[in-house]
């Protein structure tokens, strides 16, 4: 599948629209502080930084890209204008090609799991239960059979919000109403999953703020009670996180990553104002692959994460 | 919350320790690890800017009056400048009206379905008779969420399954509320992102149909830069009269309130601090900077506590520990109290000092499962005269708890002791308005 095939022109659209603002957020400043300047100097590295921040990329990520042009700069002193933009790309596109994984499922390819278990990961009103919603939408396109679970027992109407999702994609959910033990819903969920002979089940939990040790520790039982039924599941583990969160999500990233072995990003509200800077951050520190994007509320906004795409949309 | 911000600014200041006078050289340093901090903890680049000139300003300006040493100087010049940034006083909420029209708008799950209960809970303590009205017609099971809410908080639920149009609903809600003479209306909306023109004209529309006394902008406290673009567009349609920061139970270093507060220039009046109907906490400026500083948030504990705990108990159980008649019964009643204030964690981590101590120290939220499954496998009688639970008593406990002997035994020896010292506490305390012991937080 090559790179950019696997969108249709709409989806491209789609995706171009929702990254439009990051676009002339982040691009249109550089080029601004680009102009007329030949050679890189400290205002121009001062200004580099701002956009960077202000993206969300944080400190520490900026202050490494702009290490980076500095040691090239002092070795190669005559950098023009597009070399520096060329340059910046190659370095961002770097950051997010540093934990480059090639071996992710993707809606056609389970890798041989049946069925391919996914729990659903994040803090309160990331988009956990629209990406679910989103995600049956793309495997059932894909020709696969989907269970849901709605081990998301607390929050108020969370088990109707999934079944709703359920009926507008034509899938099961598995749920034992609300206020119930979340870890025995994902059980009963495997064990239909596996009963049915499903290609896919999605497990929703309720959000938690990762700070939240007792929460945590409920997550990691709900977990352990899948591999009960089949041993390797979870096979993926997806943590969700919203675009607009600013540096709270390397913390988000790396407590759900110690309770729960993610292994799968979905970045969400993308088609906001928010930048995509926390993508290029997260990408650099965590050996966790971004794997989906959201870029809007409906059934359709979701698309799996390409890293060259990403990089093009900020810098075409 | 702001442990991470106040700890850089601390070793801001430290550069600056040891030296005879603040000078542009040695402040300078200290103002780039000040807007390091601020930017890391999220508040917006810019306003973190601008506020290190103002504080170095300040700081250049003091230096030849005061004798103090720089650290000392540093931080009271930064803490009384994030002060005055977050507004001079406590804003409260403007709840005169017949009814009195609240309308909450943000961004999609920042918690404004959450804290239209939460807020309706609190009015309605206040003796006021409160409605919600769902408008929000997009989320799936957004009706629904709210009607679960309204009946957990015994507050009615205006809602009209089928109807599309917000506006009509936001209207119909107001006849409702008029004809059944409710004093306070909230109006839960759907979130929309600020680029939505279709959306944010929708919620315009809202506000001129309703003409509402407040306008809240309900932003999660772990938004990041793009706090104070969301915040300006929703401010450019709505003019809102006040925001809610939610989600401040978290780790969240929470810059984002700095910077909305000044590029919309609008009072914080609420701050949510969990997902329970309770965790809602009047915002104190004041008390904000100083948790940025590192000096923890007793007083909002406190109140808290005064809010949950019903005064004329505490007065009896205070009566009865004088007495000595403190019963499992009346341990029972205090543990549900402690569990209505929300998350124990989060409020032991409000004390100074103690929320750093105990970031890695498990304090799960069901702490007090097992002591009251102890005390419900008890019979009254024993409840009421502990003293006479025998061996076999214990055993039979035990066994009806699900626990074992040892920790049967280990909670009558806690109660004991806990009499012993409530006994010698309130020999020092007065009767009345102090905050009832928490004698199981060892
Ligand atoms: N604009 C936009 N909104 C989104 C996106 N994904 C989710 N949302 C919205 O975000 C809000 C919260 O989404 P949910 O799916 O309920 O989030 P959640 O993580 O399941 O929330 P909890 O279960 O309460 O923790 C809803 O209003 C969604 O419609 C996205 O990619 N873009
Ligand atoms: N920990 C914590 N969670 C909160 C707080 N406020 C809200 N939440 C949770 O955040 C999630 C989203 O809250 P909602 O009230 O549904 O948010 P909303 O703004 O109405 O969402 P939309 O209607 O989809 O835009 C839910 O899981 C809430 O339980 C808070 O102060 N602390
Ligand atoms: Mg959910
Ligand atoms: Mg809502």
């Amino acid at each position: 599948m090559g790179i950019l095939s696997f969108f249709n022109k709409e989806k491209k659209d789609k995706l171009d629209k929702g990254l439009e603002k990051t676009k002339t957020n982040l691009f249109s400043k550089i080029s601004k502080a680009l102009v007329g300047k030949s050679t890189v100097d400290d205002a121009f590295l001062d200004e580099l930084e701002e956009i960077l921040v202000s993206s969300d990329v944080g400190i520490n990520t900026t202050l490494k890209i702009i290490e980076r042009i500095q040691k090239r700069v002092s070795t190669d002193k005559y950098m023009n204008t597009s070399e520096l933009n060329s340059f910046l790309k190659e370095e961002i596109a770097k950051l997010l090609e540093e934990n480059n994984n090639d071996k992710l499922s993707t809606f056609e390819n389970l890798q041989g799991k049946k069925p391919y278990v996914i729990m659903v990961v994040g803090v309160n009103g990331v988009g956990k239960t629209t990406t679910i919603g989103k995600l049956a939408n793309q495997f059932k396109k894909a020709g696969k059979n989907v269970v849901l679970g709605a081990a998301d027992t607390f929050r108020a109407a969370a088990v109707m919000q999934l079944k709703i999702w359920g009926e507008r994609n034509g899938v099961k959910v598995v749920e034992h109403g609300m206020n119930t033990d979340p870890a025995s819903v994902a059980f009963d969920a495997v064990k239909i999953a596996v009963e049915d002979q499903a290609d896919v089940l999605i497990i929703d939990t309720a959000g938690r703020l990762h700070n939240k040790i007792g929460l945590m520790n409920e997550l990691t039982k709900i977990k352990k009670v899948m591999s009960k039924i089949i041993p390797d599941a979870p096979h993926e583990i997806l943590l969700v996180l919203d675009a607009s969160t600013g540096q709270n999500a390397f913390e988000q990233a790396k407590q759900f990553t110690s309770a729960t072995e993610v292994n799968a990003l979905a970045l969400t509200k993308l088609d906001g104002t928010a930048k995509g800077g926390v993508v290029i951050g997260i990408a650099d520190q965590f050996k966790v692959p971004v794997k989906y994007i959201g870029v809007g509320e409906g059934i359709e906004d979701l698309q799996i994460f390409d890293r060259h795409e990403f990089v093009d949309s900020l810098f075409n | 919350m702001f442990d991470s911000l106040s700890s850089k600014l601390e070793k801001a200041f430290k550069t600056l320790k040891g030296q005879g006078k603040i000078t542009e050289i040695n402040v300078a340093e200290t103002m780039k690890e000040i807007r390091k901090a601020l930017v890391d903890a999220d508040v917006n680049f810019k306003i973190a800017k601008q506020f290190t000139d103002i504080v170095k300003e300040k700081a250049l300006g003091q230096n030849v009056l005061t004798s103090v040493s720089p650290g000392q100087l540093m931080v009271k010049i930064v803490s009384d400048e994030l002060t005055s940034l977050f507004g001079g006083k406590t804003a409260d909420i403007n709840i005169t009206g017949s009814p009195a029209i609240i309308l909450m708008a943000g961004l999609q799950g920042s918690g404004k379905t959450t804290h239209s209960a939460k807020l309706a809970s609190y009015i309605k303590k206040k003796g006021k008779t409160v409605m919600m009205a769902a408008c929000d017609v997009y989320r799936p099971a957004a009706i629904e969420q709210l009607k679960v809410l309204g009946q957990q908080i015994e507050v009615p639920v205006f809602f009209e399954e089928g109807n599309t149009n917000p506006v009509k609903i936001a209207e119909n809600a107001l006849k409702a509320a008029r004809a059944e003479n409710i004093s306070v209306l909230i109006v839960d909306t759907a979130g929309r992102l600020s680029i939505d023109e279709m959306m944010m004209r929708e919620i315009g529309d809202i506000k001129s149909a309703l003409k509402p006394q407040e306008i809240l902008f309900v932003v999660d406290a772990m938004t990041g830069q793009d706090a104070v673009n969301t915040a300006k567009a929703f401010n450019d349609v709505l003019d809102f009269s006040g925001v809610i920061l939610t989600k401040l139970d978290g780790d969240t270093r929470g810059g984002a309130a700095l910077s909305i507060k000044s590029i919309v220039n609008k009072p914080i009046k609420f701050v949510g601090t969990g997902e329970k109907m309770e965790a809602l906490d009047v915002f104190h400026p004041d008390r904000m900077a100083q948790r940025i500083l590192g000096m923890g948030d007793i007083v909002s504990l406190v109140e808290r506590a005064q809010q949950v705990f019903d005064e004329e108990e505490a007065a009896i159980i205070q009566k009865k520990l004088l007495k000595d008649q403190f019963t499992f019964e009346d341990f029972l009643t205090q543990i549900q109290q402690i569990k209505k204030m929300g998350n124990l964690k989060d409020l032991v981590g409000m004390i100074p000092g103690v929320g750093k101590a105990l970031k890695d120290i498990d304090i799960s939220d069901d702490a007090f499962k097992g002591t009251e499954s102890i005390i419900h496998s008890m019979t009254p009688l024993e409840r009421k005269t502990p003293d006479i639970i025998n061996g076999s008593r214990r055993k039979r406990i035990a066994m009806g708890s699900g626990t074992d002997i040892q920790q049967v035994n280990q909670l009558l020896k806690q109660f004991e002791e806990m009499r012993k010292m409530m006994r010698t506490m309130n020999k020092f305390q007065g009767a009345g308005r102090a905050m009832p012991k928490l004698p199981f937080m060892k």
